[in-house]
């Protein structure tokens, strides 16, 4: 894969309105390459971007329903098929004596696949990023607003895109190493 | 919701400096040495126990289970607080759990941590517990999926899964501001890797959103289910003073009473000694100290309504098994039991008690100790004399039992004073939701 020399610029924004603000703009430019980075969840930023739809709560239904039928599988199996026990007579299959677990399964399904799919999605653990290599993006998780424009976008222009980004009036302006 | 004056900056600034910067105070000192000592005393009963067997125990027949069950239902009980602020009150949209569910989920994990102990201790052979679990086995045998027992290694062992991940999700951010903020090569790297690279973009926060709401929709119904499926434990025996549908709600209330109490036991010193009172205000307190008294009121009526069934279903055994908690050899329990957990709370009825933590927090040490003794009253009240009194017994807790549970007292704080020094006691990133956004 041909290196590109730089990641992409990043623009400093100082309010959660003027990133929310800036995104728009640039995404109303054509820009589709870019990320927004703030310290607290923006409501509306996302959509912003472009991006709208997630699968998180598709791959959380799926591990629910998994654990909820398996769960009652695996005792149905060991109720009746591999360790049958008759006590006074009663049936093999007590569904309702199975509910418990096939509910505790469930949950512990659905719950485990929220978190892991949380996180397979957005790529973490993610241990380097480029945008690291900013001294100044460690304030991202304090109290400062960051663009993120991507060289890999088709409209990205060293030249060009710099002076979009500053018609934005950011606080800084960084170039993002790779 | 939070004091006045506070910015994105400030906040962030303030609460990670308790883990960064700041000293750790005498009282932090002071509580870890002393509960480090009583951990070693939990370890020391623990290898007692292992070496010779649970007849070091006051437990006999008839009360085959004593402090250990005693023990488990109290510790699981006082974690449901902590999971009803993180889940039940952000799907209420209750914007003051944002100061106490980092510190309430903490101590839900090591709560549960502390149950799980006493039913593993009370098997006899603890180092085969993994035979609770279903998985092939040359035994050829499995679980039996009929019995509460079963249904209880799941609830807790899921109960205690998913309270780590709703943590641990909560912490994330909040772990990348740590290691954005430390200066220390060791803190940057342990935090950097619990982070695991977060770094706040648009996307990964809104999944983020959508995962953590999901897992509280999923954490709500469990915290129900869980208290549930322990008092299952007990209505499906036919002892007298066990057999009785009202038991699940009234666990469930029970154990929301006990777990705020905790909570309030362990917010009102830890504010006052860090210096908190901008993020956990008097309103917070108010705000606990009523779903005590909400929560207390339901145990009452839970109380009333046993009592009520005996008499009304007439049956002899039931008669007498309310009799005997009242007026038997362990009447002073009840008594004790219904002061504390039914008079007491009647206080949170003034709003100078509710705005007074000089008070709030006397009577939530009150309620911790009613909360145990309710479940002494319906372990060992109930099983010490049920149908024959040819088969009635006396039960006595030995130094072993008591060591054993105030060693878990010990574990509980001490696992809670690391985590005071070790990651923000309150939750950073939602604290910042709180505040006005700058001009």
């Amino acid at each position: 894969m041909k290196r590109l020399p730089v990641y992409g610029l990043l623009a400093e924004f100082s309010g959660p309105d003027e990133l929310k603000a800036a995104a728009r703009r640039a995404y109303a430019e054509g820009y589709r390459r870019m990320d927004a980075y703030s310290p607290l969840p923006i409501e509306g930023l996302s959509e912003a971007l472009g991006f709208h739809h997630t699968a998180v709560p598709l791959i959380v239904l799926a591990a629910g329903l998994a654990g909820c039928f398996g769960g009652f599988a695996m005792q149905y199996w060991i109720s009746v098929v591999s360790y049958p026990l008759n006590v006074g007579g009663r049936p093999l299959n007590s569904w309702p004596a199975f509910i418990p677990v096939t509910f505790e399964l469930t949950i512990l399904l659905a719950s485990l696949a929220s978190l892991l799919g949380m996180l397979a999605l957005s790529g973490l653990p993610m241990p380097y990023h480029p945008v690291f290599n900013v001294p100044r993006f460690a304030q991202a998780t304090r109290d400062r607003f960051f663009l993120a424009i991507e060289a890999t976008d088709p409209h990205f222009d060293r030249e060009s895109t710099v002076r979009f980004l500053e018609s934005l009036g950011p606080t800084t302006i960084s170039v993002v190493e790779q | 919701m939070i004091g006045p004056g506070y910015t994105y900056a400030s906040v962030t600034d303030t609460i990670s400096s308790i883990v960064l910067t700041r000293p750790s105070p005498l009282a932090w000192m002071l509580g870890i040495g002393v509960s480090f000592l009583l951990v070693l005393m939990l370890m020391l009963s623990i290898a007692y126990l292992l070496a010779v067997g649970v007849g070091i125990w006051g437990i006999q027949i008839p009360v085959a289970w004593g402090f250990a069950i005693v023990n488990f239902v109290w510790w699981i009980g006082i974690g449901h607080a902590g999971t009803l602020i993180s889940a039940i009150l952000l799907l209420l949209h209750q914007e003051w759990r944002t100061s106490i569910n980092r510190f309430a989920e903490a101590m839900t994990l090591f709560a549960v941590a502390c149950a799980a102990l006493f039913p593993l201790l009370h098997l006899g052979r603890p180092w085969f517990f993994y035979w609770l679990f279903p998985y092939p086995n040359t035994m050829r045998i499995w679980p039996q999926f009929r019995s509460p027992l079963v249904w209880d290694v799941f609830a807790v062992s899921t109960y205690g899964t998913v309270s780590f991940l709703f943590w641990y999700m909560g912490l994330v951010p909040d772990l990348a501001t740590l290691r954005d903020r430390a200066r220390n090569w060791w803190a940057q790297k342990a935090y950097g890797v619990l982070a695991l690279g977060w770094r706040g973009s648009a996307i990964h926060w809104k999944r983020y959103q959508i995962a953590y709401l999901l897992l509280a929709g999923l954490a709500t119904p469990l915290v129900v289910s869980v208290h549930s499926v322990v008092s299952f434990d007990f209505t499906i025996g036919i002892i007298p003073g066990w057999h009785s549908t009202i038991f699940p709600p009234y666990f469930v209330a029970g154990a929301i009473f006990s777990g705020f109490a905790m909570v309030l036991t362990l917010a009102i010193p830890l504010r006052r000694i860090y210096h908190l009172e901008d993020f956990i205000t008097a309103r917070h307190l108010d705000n606990m100290a009523k779903v005590l008294l909400a929560t207390g009121l339901i145990v009452s009526y839970g109380y009333f309504m046993e009592t009520f069934m005996a008499w009304y279903s007439g049956n002899l055994y039931e008669m007498y098994a309310v009799m005997n908690r009242a007026f038997g050899p362990y009447a002073w329990v009840y008594w004790v039991v219904i002061g504390c957990n039914v008079l007491a709370p009647q206080s949170l009825w003034f709003s100078q008690v509710r705005s007074s933590p000089a008070l709030l927090f006397p009577l939530a040490l009150i309620v911790n100790v009613g909360m145990w003794l309710e479940r002494f009253m319906i372990v060992v009240v109930s099983l010490h004399r049920d149908f024959m009194p040819s088969a009635w017994g006396f039960y006595t807790p030995t130094i072993w039992d008591w060591s054993t549970f105030v060693g878990t007292i010990g574990l509980f704080l001490a696992l809670f004073f690391v985590f005071i020094r070790l990651l923000p006691v309150i939750s950073i990133f939602e604290l910042r939701e709180l505040v006005p956004k700058p001009e």
